[in-house]
């Protein structure tokens, strides 16, 4: 049988429907990747192999048990995926990419993980990520860099560079990112692979690790556009315990990425989401697309929403101070690093001394600028004021989903960076969640699919689209159309184009 | 004059309860005055008469049922404890020696 890594999602699930292999076969093979390329690209903090294979075995039974009863199964049942270490799994060591959390293994599982074991999904092991989701790159990951499988010397994108990489490294065929200002679809520009926000609220956060509450948002990252639809059908819905969970049906997101038919839809292409900044080799790319989907009917149009150019600056205010109160839990008390318990130290310096030792140097700044963003004196002029400009964003995207129903702009202003790069340049490095931040802050679905290799560095392009609040359907329309007639002219999608990588056992 | 000084940032570094080195405060203290520069622009809009958002989804009082389901066993609550005795966390003094 050809090599069962390179299959997608739906086609190893067809494989398993027909019984030409089994759950326990495809796992394996993806565990023999991981052991055969994870050395050089470091996408995995945690392989679970054991718990896999487990998984596998009684997808394999239930499914031999359903032939008699005639059960249906669901239809990722018995695939792989690689989950984002920021998600709790019980007994699964969960790290959120940070060492103040080393070692710690969560006594319940996230309402994302319950779904996925739900739908018989395999969880092969946890992934990369910069730690608590504050980075681009995984760069400010405790554990080391991932590297992007398509040039190892360059970052795989970031926070969920572990997720982005493992799938275009072969070595999962789904995963689970988190995406609070792009951390599913920069990631997703970067390795060539498609990465979906969903609307906020249309994922549950019980058992995020929370960086951002207002922010933070699960989604799916897959090779393909009906992979992503699949998986994020069978982690979406509501969910009684978390408080701002949308109590709606989940948009038809399988049936929109299975039609992909673009004619007569209106898409507006933001105005300000371009230019300066922008390397020539992406606007090439997405301009290339808009082409594209203007030949397959769609009628497009030029936007502007004139507050994006504040979204970056409203979304540093919001997030540390979202992110220096949700992170006080830390506190060397109930879970995780304590540091300095010696007797003599009071609860109050032990705190201090595990947070100086446990915390990242992103971590610290960020959780200082929130600290001083609530500071009193200074709230109105920071927080307040930034929590007004998020009110104007959401009122651009109101305005412009009255004159069409998506928006499309470049993932990100560049190609993935080299390892290094931008690491003690954090402005620099704020700026690849340009063109991504201003979805989560007004809240709607938003997604990265590959649309080429730019060409002066041949590293992958992301378009990105963005939808309106429970529309999440329209991406995965827009995104099947571009994949399908990119796919014509390529003769397959983008990921064939990457390059092989170097197998050491 | 920078937006925030090196004794502010020690002092916040302080309330947040991270006890930061001298070599940590020259390395943040620059960084955080031009992060702080560039969060600033939000000034730059005129905004006195639009209200703030929190939160993407216009919720309010989100309840569910008042009923009882099953919870964390005391040794699955203890799991993850750096210290525990008797079946409590175990945590350092609280009061400072005067």
């Amino acid at each position: 049988m050809s090599d069962l890594t390179r299959k997608t999602a739906a086609e190893l699930a067809e494989l398993m429907t027909s019984g030409q292999a089994s759950s326990v076969e495809i796992t394996q093979a993806h565990l023999d990747r991981i052991a055969a390329v994870d050395g050089a690209v470091h996408a995995f903090l945690h392989v679970d192999t054991e718990g896999a294979l487990a998984q596998a075995k009684a997808v394999d039974d239930k499914r031999t048990a359903a032939k008699k009863s005639g059960e249906q199964l669901s239809p990722l049942a018995g695939v792989p995926l690689a989950l984002k270490d920021v998600l709790t799994q019980e007994g699964v060591p969960t790290t959120a990419g940070s060492k103040i959390l080393e070692g710690w293994k969560p006594p319940y599982d996230s309402t994302v993980v319950k779904r996925l074991k739900a739908a018989g999904i395999v969880i092969l092991g946890k992934t990369n990520m910069d730690e608590f989701a504050m980075g681009s790159s995984t760069e400010n990951s405790a554990y080391g860099t991932t590297h992007n499988p398509w040039d190892l010397a360059r970052i795989p994108g970031g926070s969920g560079g572990g997720s982005s990489a493992a799938i275009s490294a072969y070595e999962a065929p789904l995963a689970i990112g988190t995406d609070t200002g792009g951390s599913i679809r920069q990631p997703g520009a970067f390795t060539g692979t498609v990465g979906v926000k969903p609307t906020y609220g249309g994922t549950s956060r019980y058992g995020l690790i929370a960086l951002a509450s207002s922010l933070d948002t699960p989604g799916p990252c897959a090779r393909t556009t009906l992979d992503a639809a699949l998986l994020h059908e069978a982690i979406a819905g509501y969910d009684p315990m978390d408080s701002t969970s949308i109590n709606q049906p989940v948009p038809a997101v399988v049936e929109a990425a299975r039609n992909g038919d673009v004619a007569g839809l209106r898409i507006g292409v933001v105005k300000e989401l371009g230019g300066e900044g922008y390397q020539s080799g992406v606007e090439a790319r997405f301009h290339e697309a808009v082409e594209l989907l203007t030949k397959l009917g769609a009628e497009v149009v030029e936007v502007s929403c004139p507050h994006f150019e504040y979204a970056l600056p409203a979304y540093y205010l919001i997030l540390p101070s979202e992110a220096s109160s949700n992170l006080a839990k830390f506190d060397a008390m109930r879970y995780g690093l304590r540091v300095g318990d010696d007797g003599t130290n009071s609860a109050e310096t032990v705190t201090s001394l595990t947070r100086e030792a446990g915390f990242g140097a992103e971590v610290k700044r960020r959780i200082i600028l929130g600290t001083h963003a609530l500071s009193s004196g200074y709230y109105d002029a920071y927080y307040g004021q930034a929590q007004k400009v998020r009110t104007l964003i959401a009122r651009d995207f109101a305005k412009a989903y009255e004159q069409v129903d998506v928006l499309v702009s470049p993932a990100t202003p560049t190609t993935a960076f080299a390892i290094g790069d931008r690491i003690d340049d954090p402005i620099a490095m704020y700026k690849n969640d340009l063109c991504t931040i201003p979805s989560n802050l007004a809240g709607n679905a938003a997604a990265s699919f590959p649309c080429g290799l730019a060409d002066e560095d041949g590293l992958p392009v992301g378009f990105h689209v963005m939808a309106p609040v429970m529309r999440d359907d329209l991406l995965y329309k827009v995104g099947a159309a571009l994949e399908s007639a990119l796919a014509e002219q390529w003769g397959g999608v983008l990921m064939t184009k990457a390059p092989e990588l170097e197998v050491t056992r | 004059m920078p937006s925030i000084t090196r004794e502010e940032v020690a002092h916040l570094a302080r309330l947040a309860r991270i006890e930061l080195s001298d070599d940590e405060l020259d390395h943040l203290a620059p960084q955080l005055d031009q992060i702080i520069t560039l969060v600033g622009q939000v000034s730059q809009v005129a905004a006195d008469d639009i209200p703030p958002t929190s939160h993407a989804l216009p919720l309010t009082n989100v309840m569910r049922p008042d009923e009882n389901v099953p919870c964390l066993t005391p040794e699955q609550a203890l799991s993850g404890a750096p210290a525990a005795e008797e079946q409590r966390f175990r945590v350092p003094r609280i009061l400072e020696e005067d």
